[in-house]
C-alpha cells in the first residue's frame, strides 16, 4: 500500500508544518477579516436568538398545520453533517484506513460545532425554552419524568450522548499534539495554556500504550453512535402518524443522508483549508478522491431512499400516502423537490468521472450543491408531511419569514466562526498521527 | 397599569392633560364601583339553585336586543360579573339557541371603547361634560320655549313597549316634535309586501315546524331576520323527529343568489341572480293567479320544477322571501302563500311590534334630510341609530348633521354619527340596565341588568324620560315597573309582584305572542320586475354575516369569526361566481374596481378583493356591508371597505360595473382548501339506507389492551345531519375557554386560535358540506404518545387534557394530531393586561401564556362543577348532567354531549345510530367525539307524493 503522504517529510517538518497555522499566524489579515465576517453573522444569531425568546417562535413561518419548520429542518440537517467527523475518526480508525488521519482532526471539530448547531435548534425552537430542562430526568418535589414513550427524549439523550463522546474522542486525540505545541510555544501564556489541556504528555511510552487503547476504545464507542444518532432523530419523525413521516425506512434512509451531508461539508473545508495552508502534501488528491466516493455511495442509498419512499407509497396503496408523493412531485414545494433531486442524485453522477473526482475545485462546488440539496431535503421532510395530511380543511403551506433565514444564515456563520477560531488555536491536521504516517513510510523503505 | 379609556388621538378631540387626568381618576373610581350587583333586586332564573355558591355562575334570564327584536338568553355571571351567554330554552325567540352576535355581547359589555362618559363638542374641541350639564343644554335648546317644534328624534327599530309609551308620551307632551325611524339595512321588505298585498303593513311569522316543503326566495331564513334563530331549532325539531319516526323530513328549496346557510342545507338549490328571482315569481305568480307573465322565459329549470313542487305540496308549504326582494316580489309572494294555503299554518301575519303600540307611524330619514334642508330642524336627538354609517343615506345624513344647530346623540360608541353631533351621550349596555322588547313573534319580555353600569351610562329608557316634560321617575327600574304595572297586571299590588318576579325569572311573558291577523284577498302588485338583461351585474348589500351592518365591528370575537362558507375574517369581498370571475380576469384576493351602474348622477367606485365562490350566481356580486369603518374603536377602524356608496337610496340590488384593479389583496381566511380530496370526512347517506347502514363503527384491532377507565366515559356526537354551520359554537366556545383574538395578521399565517372550527367542503356537485371539528379526545390519543414531558395525557374518564403549565411548546402533539384541533400560543396572544380583559375572561379557565399548545377540554371547567355538584348531593354525575359550551349555543341540538357508558343518556342513543361514524377511523385512534352522517333525503317525484 503506497502511502497517502505525498512530498518529502520528517517528524520535525511535520510538526513546524501544522504547528505553524497556530503558533506563527501564518494567515495574518485574511483570518482576521474571515473572522471578522462571520463575527457579524455570530453577532446576528445572538441578536435574532434574543428577538426569539423576547418574542416567540411566531416570528418564524411556523403555523397550524406545519408547526415545525426551518427550526427542526436545520437541527437535522446539522446532525447530518456532523455525521462525517465521527465516521471518519471512528469507523476509518477501526477499519484501518490510514488516509483518514490527515483529516480525521478538522472533521471531528466539524462534527463537534455542527452538533452544537443542531443541539440548539430544538431548543431554540420551543415554545417556553426557559423550561427545557424539563426533558431532564431530574429528581424533582412532583416526581414528574419526562415522558419516555416520545422519541424526543431519546432524540435528546442520542444527541447530547453523541456530542459529549464525540468532544472526549477529539480532545483525547489532541493531547499528544497539544504537548508538541507546548513545546514549541514561544510564549509564556500560550505554552502554560497548551501545558495546561496536553495533561502532563511527555510521550513515554507507557502514556503511549495508554493512549491508544483509550483512543480505540471511544472509536468502538462512537462506531455505534454513527449509526444511532441519526436514526434516533429519523424516530422524531418516523414515529409520527403522519403521512411521509411514518416510514420503516427512515432510519437507514437518514444515516446515508447524514453521510452524504458530512462527507459534503469535509470536502467544502478541506478544499479552502489545503489551498489556504499550503497543505496540498497532507491532504492530498488521494483524500479527495476517496470522499467523493464515499460521497458516490452515500448518495447512491439516498437516491435509493427516494426511489423506495415513491415506490412504497403506490406499492402500500395508502390514500394518504399516495397523496403525498404526488404532491411533492407537483405542489407547492414541488419546485424545491425537483431542485433537491438535481441537487443530491443527479449533479453528483458526475463524480464517476476520475478527473471529477481529483479536480478540487469541481469537487468544492459539487460539496457545495449537495450541502444544499441535503437542507432542501431535511426541509421538505418536515414540511411536506406537515402542511398536507389528512383533513384538506387543515391543509396550509409554510412560507418562511425573515427570521427563518436569518437563523439558517446565524448559524452557518457560528459553525464558520467557531472552525475559524479552531484552526487558529489548535491543530487542523493531526501532528501526532502524521508523524505515524511518516514513521511508517520510513519502515516500509527501510 | 394601562386604563381603559378611548381618548382617540384625532384633530377634533384635544383632551388637555388635566381634562385626561379627570377622566382617569373618573374611570378608576368606575372600575373600583364595577362588578357590582344592580341597586334593584333581579331575580335569577328559575331553574337555578336558591343559593349559588361562590364560584358557581348565576344565570339571569333576559333578552338581548338584535335589529330592535328581542332574543331570550341567560346571562352567565361569576362573581357579578357577566361571563358568557347561554341560550334560554323557554323563550319563543329561540328555543335555547343563541347566535353569534348574542355570545359576543359579553364582549361588547367589556370593550374599552365604549363611550364612557357624556361628552360635549362644542367647535373643534370635545370636552367632559356631566347629565346634568347635558339636562341643562337641552332646557336651553334651540326653541325650547315652543311645543317641540323644530325638534327630531331620530331611533332605530326598537319593539320595546315601555319606550314606546314613553316616546308617545314624550310627543304627547311636545306636539311639535316629529319621530323618524331609521331601519338599518335593508328591512321591512316582506312588510311593505304585505302593505301591496293585503292593503296593510304586516310581519310574517313563520313556523318551520309546519310544512313539508320550504322555498327560500333570495332567503336566508336560518341567518337572516329576528326569528332566525327559532326557524332553525324549528326546522331541526322536525327533521329530527320526522327521522325518529322513519318518515321523510320537509324538504328545502333554495333560490339564491349568494350561499346561504338555508341553501347549504336545501335539498335542491339554483343559484340565480336577484332579477331572475323576481322573474320567477313574476312566471309563478302569473301561473297560479292570473297577471302578466315576465318577458324572459327562465332558463334554469327552476320553473318546471316549483310548477311541479308548488301543487303537490298545496297546504304543506311555505315560502319565504328575502330582504333583497322587491316589494312587488314579497308582494306575489304573500298571495302565493295564501293562493297555497300556508297562511295561518306554516306562516301568521302580526303586526309588526315594532309598529304595535301607541306611537304615530314614524317618519322616514329621507324625510328628516328634507326637512333639515328646508331648516325645519332646530335640534336632532338621535337615539342608537347610527344613520351616517349604515344607512342607505348615510354620506348625505352625515353632512346634513353639521347643518342642524343642536344635536344629541345616545349611543354605546363615540361611532360616525356621535362624532358629528354636539352632544355624545354614553348609553348603559344591555347587560346593565332594565328595559323590555318583543321577540320576532311578538311575545313581550324584560330586560334585567346582571351588573350594574360600569360607567356613567344611561338607558334610552332614562334619557327620554330626563327630557320629557313633566316626568319625575329617572330610573329605568321605576319607568319599567311603572309601565308594566298600568299595562299588564290589573290593579293587585301583591299579584304584580307575584308576576314581575315570575316574568323575569321567566324572561318572558307567556303567551303574549301578536295574534294573527286575517287578511283579504290578496292584491297581485302590477309593476313589473327589471328585466334580466343580458349582461347586467347586480349587486347584493346584505349585512356581514359576523359584525351585521357595522353595529359590531368593534367586536374582535366576531370579526375573527370565520364567515360560514369563505372562512373569511376581519375583511368583506366581493364575492362572485367562477364564470363571472373570468369573465372579468380575477381571482379570490385580486382587486375589483366596482362601480354603480344605475344611472345616477355621480357614480360611485369603491376597490374591494374579489372572492370566487363556487355556488354564487353568475353576473352578480355580493358584497356585505359592516366594513371600512372610520369611527368603530380600535378594533373595527379602518378594515375592510365600505360599499354603502354604491347602495341605491332604495333597498334591494343595484347594477354594477367591474374591472379589475390590478392590486393584490391578502386575505385573512382559516380554510384555504375546500376540496375534500375524495376523502368524504363529513359524510353523507341516501335517505333509504340512513336507517340500516352497516355498523362501521366496530373498533379497529389494536396490539394495546384497551385503556381501563373509571367514572363517566365522557363523549360527544356531531349530528351533521343537524348542522347549519352557523358557527355560533365556534363563538360560544371561544367565550367559555377565553380563547384569545389574533388578529387579521396571525390568521393569514395560519394561527386563529378558535377549539371548534366550522370546516367547509365544497362536492362536485356543488353541495356544500359542514363539519365541526372539536378535539376528538381520541382513546388512543396520538399527541399523548409523543410529548416529551408529559403534558398532554389522558384522564381516568375519558378526557384528553392538557396541562399548560408543564408545556414546554415542541409542537410535536399537533404534528401528530390526525384532525389538526391543536391550537398553538406562537406569540403572546392573550390580552393580561388590560383591566377589562380581567374582568371579561372565564375565571375558571387558565389565560394561556405564549409558547403553550392549547385545544378543547370538552368543557372540564364545567365537567368538574358537575361533578362537585353530583358529590355534594351525593349521587354520580348524570349521563346529560354536562352541557358543553358549543352544545348549549347549537340552535339545532346538533351537538350531543355526556357519558356514553350510560346507555340512558342522550349521547349514547345518538352513537347507537346507523349513521354513525368516526373521523378517520382507519387511523385507530378511536375518538370519543364521532359523527352522524348527514342524510340526503330521496328526490321528489310528483307522481310518489
Amino acid at each position: 500500500m503506497s502511502s497517502v503522504l505525498e512530498g518529502r517529510w520528517g517528524y520535525a517538518s511535520i510538526g513546524d508544518k501544522i504547528g505553524a497555522a497556530v503558533l506563527q499566524h501564518p494567515l495574518g489579515w485574511r483570518w482576521l477579516l474571515a473572522v471578522i465576517a462571520t463575527s457579524f453573522g455570530v453577532l446576528g444569531f445572538l441578536t435574532a436568538i434574543g428577538y426569539l425568546f423576547g418574542k416567540g417562535v411566531g416570528i418564524w413561518g411556523v403555523n397550524m398545520p406545519v408547526a415545525w419548520g426551518f427550526a427542526i429542518a436545520n437541527c437535522v440537517w446539522w446532525i447530518g453533517i456532523g455525521h462525517a467527523g465521527t465516521f471518519i475518526s471512528a469507523v476509518l480508525l477501526l477499519l484501518r484506513q490510514k488516509w483518514r488521519t490527515s483529516i480525521n482532526r478538522f472533521a471531528e471539530a466539524m462534527t463537534l460545532f455542527a452538533a452544537s448547531m443542531a443541539g440548539l435548534f430544538p431548543l431554540l425552537h420551543l415554545g417556553r425554552p426557559w423550561d427545557v430542562y424539563w426533558l431532564l430526568p431530574y429528581p424533582d418535589s412532583m416526581g414528574l419524568w419526562p415522558q419516555w414513550r416520545s422519541p424526543l427524549i431519546w432524540d435528546f439523550f442520542a444527541i447530547a450522548t453523541y456530542l459529549t463522546v464525540s468532544l472526549l474522542f477529539w480532545y483525547v486525540g489532541l493531547i499528544p499534539d497539544l504537548a508538541t505545541l507546548r513545546d514549541r510555544a514561544a510564549k509564556p501564556l500560550t505554552r502554560f495554556a497548551f501545558a495546561l489541556f496536553a495533561l502532563g504528555w511527555r510521550g513515554e511510552a507507557r502514556q503511549w500504550a495508554r493512549h491508544g487503547q483509550a483512543y480505540l476504545l471511544l472509536a468502538g464507542l462512537a462506531t455505534p453512535l454513527v449509526v444511532s444518532v441519526h436514526s434516533v432523530v429519523s424516530l422524531d419523525f418516523a414515529i409520527g402518524n403522519t403521512p411521509g413521516f411514518h416510514s420503516t425506512i427512515f432510519p437507514p434512509y437518514f444515516v446515508a443522508g447524514a453521510l452524504f451531508s458530512g462527507f459534503a461539508m469535509v470536502i467544502t473545508l478541506a478544499v479552502p483549508l489545503r489551498s489556504a495552508f499550503g497543505l496540498h502534501e497532507l491532504i492530498t488528491e488521494r483524500h479527495l478522491e476517496n470522499a467523493a466516493k464515499v460521497l458516490l455511495a452515500t448518495g447512491a442509498l439516498v437516491a435509493y431512499g427516494y426511489g423506495a419512499e415513491a415506490f412504497m407509497a403506490f406499492y402500500g396503496g395508502d390514500r394518504y400516502e399516495i397523496a403525498l408523493q404526488v404532491n411533492r412531485w407537483t405542489g407547492p414545494y414541488a419546485a424545491v423537490y425537483w431542485s433537491m433531486i438535481v441537487c443530491n442524485v443527479l449533479l453528483p453522477q458526475a463524480m464517476w468521472w476520475r478527473r471529477v473526482r481529483r479536480s478540487a475545485l469541481l469537487l468544492f462546488a459539487l460539496s457545495l450543491v449537495i450541502n444544499l440539496g441535503m437542507w432542501m431535503e431535511r426541509v421538505l421532510i418536515v414540511l411536506s408531511s406537515l402542511h398536507r395530511d389528512y383533513l384538506p380543511s387543515a391543509w396550509r403551506v409554510f412560507v418562511p419569514t425573515t427570521w427563518d433565514w436569518l437563523f439558517l444564515v446565524g448559524s452557518i456563520a457560528t459553525f464558520a466562526w467557531l472552525f475559524l477560531l479552531f484552526v487558529r488555536v489548535l491543530p487542523l491536521v493531526s501532528i501526532a498521527e502524521m508523524r505515524e504516517l511518516v514513521h511508517e513510510r520510513a519502515e516500509g523503505r527501510a | 397599569m394601562k386604563l381603559p379609556i378611548a381618548i382617540h388621538a384625532e384633530p377634533g378631540l384635544a383632551a388637555t392633560r388635566r381634562e385626561a387626568m379627570k377622566w382617569m381618576a373618573a374611570s378608576l373610581a368606575l372600575a373600583g364601583a364595577g362588578c357590582s350587583r344592580p341597586a334593584e333586586r333581579i331575580y335569577s332564573a328559575a331553574a337555578m339553585p336558591e343559593i349559588a355558591a361562590n364560584g358557581s355562575p348565576i344565570h339571569y334570564a333576559t333578552q338581548l336586543v338584535q335589529e330592535g327584536y328581542g332574543l331570550g338568553v341567560l346571562v352567565g355571571t361569576q362573581s357579578g360579573r357577566p361571563i358568557k351567554i347561554e341560550g334560554h330554552a323557554g323563550h319563543p325567540s329561540g328555543l335555547g339557541g343563541s347566535n353569534a352576535q348574542a355570545q359576543a355581547a359579553v364582549l361588547q359589555l367589556w370593550d374599552p371603547d365604549r363611550l364612557q362618559t357624556v361628552l360635549r363638542h362644542d367647535g373643534p374641541v370635545a370636552s367632559i361634560a356631566t347629565w346634568a350639564d347635558f339636562a341643562a343644554a337641552w332646557a336651553d335648546r334651540p326653541g325650547h320655549g315652543n311645543d317641540g317644534q323644530g325638534l327630531a328624534l331620530l331611533t332605530g327599530r326598537f319593539t320595546s313597549p315601555c319606550l314606546q309609551a314613553q316616546l308617545a308620551s314624550l310627543l304627547q307632551a311636545l306636539p311639535g316634535a316629529r319621530w323618524h325611524r331609521c331601519d338599518g339595512a335593508d328591512t321591512g321588505a316582506a312588510q311593505r309586501g304585505a302593505a301591496l298585498a293585503f292593503g296593510r303593513a304586516l310581519q310574517p311569522v313563520f313556523h318551520f315546524q309546519h310544512p313539508a316543503l320550504i322555498v327560500a326566495f333570495g332567503a336566508d331564513p336560518f341567518a337572516e331576520g329576528p326569528g332566525r334563530v327559532r326557524h332553525a331549532a324549528d326546522w331541526a325539531q322536525r327533521r329530527a323527529s320526522d327521522l325518529a319516526a322513519g318518515r321523510v323530513p320537509p324538504r328545502l328549496v333554495a333560490l339564491e343568489t349568494t350561499p346561504a346557510l338555508f341553501g347549504a342545507r336545501a335539498d335542491e338549490r339554483w343559484a340565480c341572480t336577484p332579477a331572475a328571482i323576481e322573474q320567477l315569481l313574476q312566471s309563478l305568480a302569473a301561473r297560479w293567479l292570473g297577471g302578466s307573465k315576465p318577458v324572459d322565459a327562465d332558463a334554469s329549470g327552476a320553473e318546471a320544477r316549483l310548477a311541479e313542487l308548488l301543487p303537490a305540496f298545496d297546504g304543506r308549504l311555505l315560502l319565504v322571501g328575502g330582504e333583497a326582494l322587491s316589494d312587488e316580489g314579497h308582494a306575489r309572494l304573500h298571495a302565493l302563500n295564501q293562493r297555497f294555503g300556508s297562511l295561518g299554518r306554516s306562516l301568521e301575519l302580526i303586526v309588526p311590534p315594532e309598529d304595535d303600540g301607541p306611537l304615530p307611524a314614524p317618519a322616514t330619514l329621507a324625510q328628516l334630510l328634507d326637512a333639515i334642508d328646508a331648516d325645519r330642524v332646530n335640534s336632532l336627538l338621535i337615539l342608537d341609530s347610527n344613520a351616517a354609517q349604515a344607512s342607505a343615506l348615510a354620506p348625505r345624513f352625515a353632512q346634513a348633521l353639521g347643518r342642524v344647530p343642536w344635536t344629541a346623540y345616545l349611543g354605546l360608541h363615540r361611532d360616525e354619527t356621535a362624532k358629528r353631533c354636539q352632544w355624545q351621550l354614553p348609553m348603559s349596555h344591555g347587560l346593565e340596565c332594565w328595559g323590555d322588547a318583543r321577540s320576532h313573534d311578538g311575545s313581550s319580555g324584560l330586560i334585567q341588568p346582571a351588573i350594574a353600569p360600569l360607567y356613567d351610562t344611561r338607558s334610552a329608557h332614562e334619557l327620554i324620560a330626563l327630557i320629557t316634560p313633566g316626568e319625575t321617575l329617572r330610573d329605568g327600574h321605576a319607568l319599567l315597573r311603572r309601565y308594566w304595572r298600568a299595562h299588564d297586571a290589573a290593579g293587585d299590588d301583591e299579584r304584580f309582584e307575584t308576576f314581575w318576579r315570575e316574568t323575569l325569572r321567566r324572561g318572558h311573558v307567556p303567551h303574549s305572542a301578536s295574534a294573527a291577523q286575517s287578511v283579504p284577498h290578496a292584491q297581485l302588485p302590477s309593476g313589473n320586475p327589471a328585466a334580466a338583461q343580458a349582461g347586467t351585474l347586480w349587486g347584493m348589500f346584505p349585512p356581514d354575516a359576523s359584525v351585521g351592518d357595522g353595529r359590531h365591528a368593534n367586536s374582535a370575537w366576531l370579526q375573527e369569526l370565520p364567515r360560514p362558507f369563505t372562512k373569511l375574517t376581519w375583511d368583506n369581498v366581493a364575492q362572485l361566481g367562477p364564470r363571472t370571475a373570468a369573465r372579468l380576469g380575477v381571482e379570490t384576493g385580486d382587486g375589483l374596481l366596482v362601480t354603480s351602474d344605475d344611472g345616477r348622477a355621480h357614480p360611485a367606485t369603491i376597490e374591494i378583493p374579489a372572492f370566487v365562490q363556487p355556488g354564487h350566481a353568475e353576473e352578480a356580486l355580493t358584497l356585505a356591508l359592516g366594513y371600512g369603518r372610520s369611527e368603530a374603536g380600535r378594533i373595527g377602524n379602518g378594515i375592510g371597505v365600505d360599499v354603502g356608496p354604491l347602495r341605491g337610496a332604495r333597498p334591494g340590488p343595484v347594477k354594477l360595473r367591474a374591472e379589475p384593479s390590478g392590486r393584490r389583496h391578502t386575505l385573512a381566511l382559516t380554510q384555504v382548501e375546500l376540496d375534500d380530496q375524495g376523502r368524504a370526512p363529513a359524510r353523507r347517506v341516501a335517505f333509504a339506507n340512513a336507517f340500516d347502514m352497516p355498523d362501521a363503527a366496530a373498533p379497529q384491532p389494536s396490539l394495546y389492551p384497551p385503556v381501563p377507565h373509571n367514572g363517566p366515559a365522557w363523549g360527544m356526537v356531531i349530528d351533521l345531519d343537524a348542522c347549519i354551520g352557523c358557527n355560533v359554537c365556534t363563538i360560544a366556545c371561544q367565550a367559555e375557554n377565553n380563547i384569545p383574538v389574533v388578529g387579521a395578521d396571525q390568521v393569514t399565517r395560519g394561527r386563529a386560535m378558535h377549539w371548534i372550527r366550522v370546516d367547509h367542503y365544497i362536492e362536485a356537485d356543488g353541495c356544500s358540506n359542514v363539519q365541526p371539528v372539536p378535539c376528538m379526545h381520541c382513546e388512543n390519543a396520538p399527541c399523548e404518545l409523543v410529548c416529551p414531558v408529559g403534558a398532554t395525557v389522558h384522564d381516568s374518564e375519558g378526557l384528553n387534557l392538557q396541562v399548560y403549565n408543564r408545556c414546554v411548546g415542541t409542537r410535536f402533539c399537533s404534528n401528530n394530531c390526525p384532525y389538526k384541533v391543536r391550537r398553538f400560543n406562537f406569540l403572546q396572544y392573550a390580552e393580561t393586561g388590560s383591566e377589562t380583559a380581567k374582568a371579561a375572561n372565564n375565571p375558571d379557565v387558565t389565560v394561556r401564556s405564549r409558547g403553550v399548545m392549547e385545544k378543547c377540554s370538552y368543557c372540564v371547567q364545567r365537567i368538574s362543577r358537575a361533578r362537585r355538584d353530583a358529590l355534594k348531593q351525593g349521587h354520580g354525575v348524570g349521563g346529560d348532567d354536562v352541557v358543553t359550551a358549543c352544545q348549549g349555543a347549537c340552535p339545532t341540538q346538533a351537538i350531543h354531549f355526556g357519558n356514553i357508558d350510560d346507555a340512558t343518556s342522550d349521547v349514547a342513543a345518538a352513537k347507537r345510530s346507523p349513521r354513525h361514524y368516526a373521523l378517520l377511523e382507519e387511523l385507530g385512534t378511536r375518538p370519543r367525539t364521532t359523527y352522524l352522517a348527514r342524510i340526503d333525503l330521496p328526490a321528489f317525484k310528483k307522481e310518489g307524493g
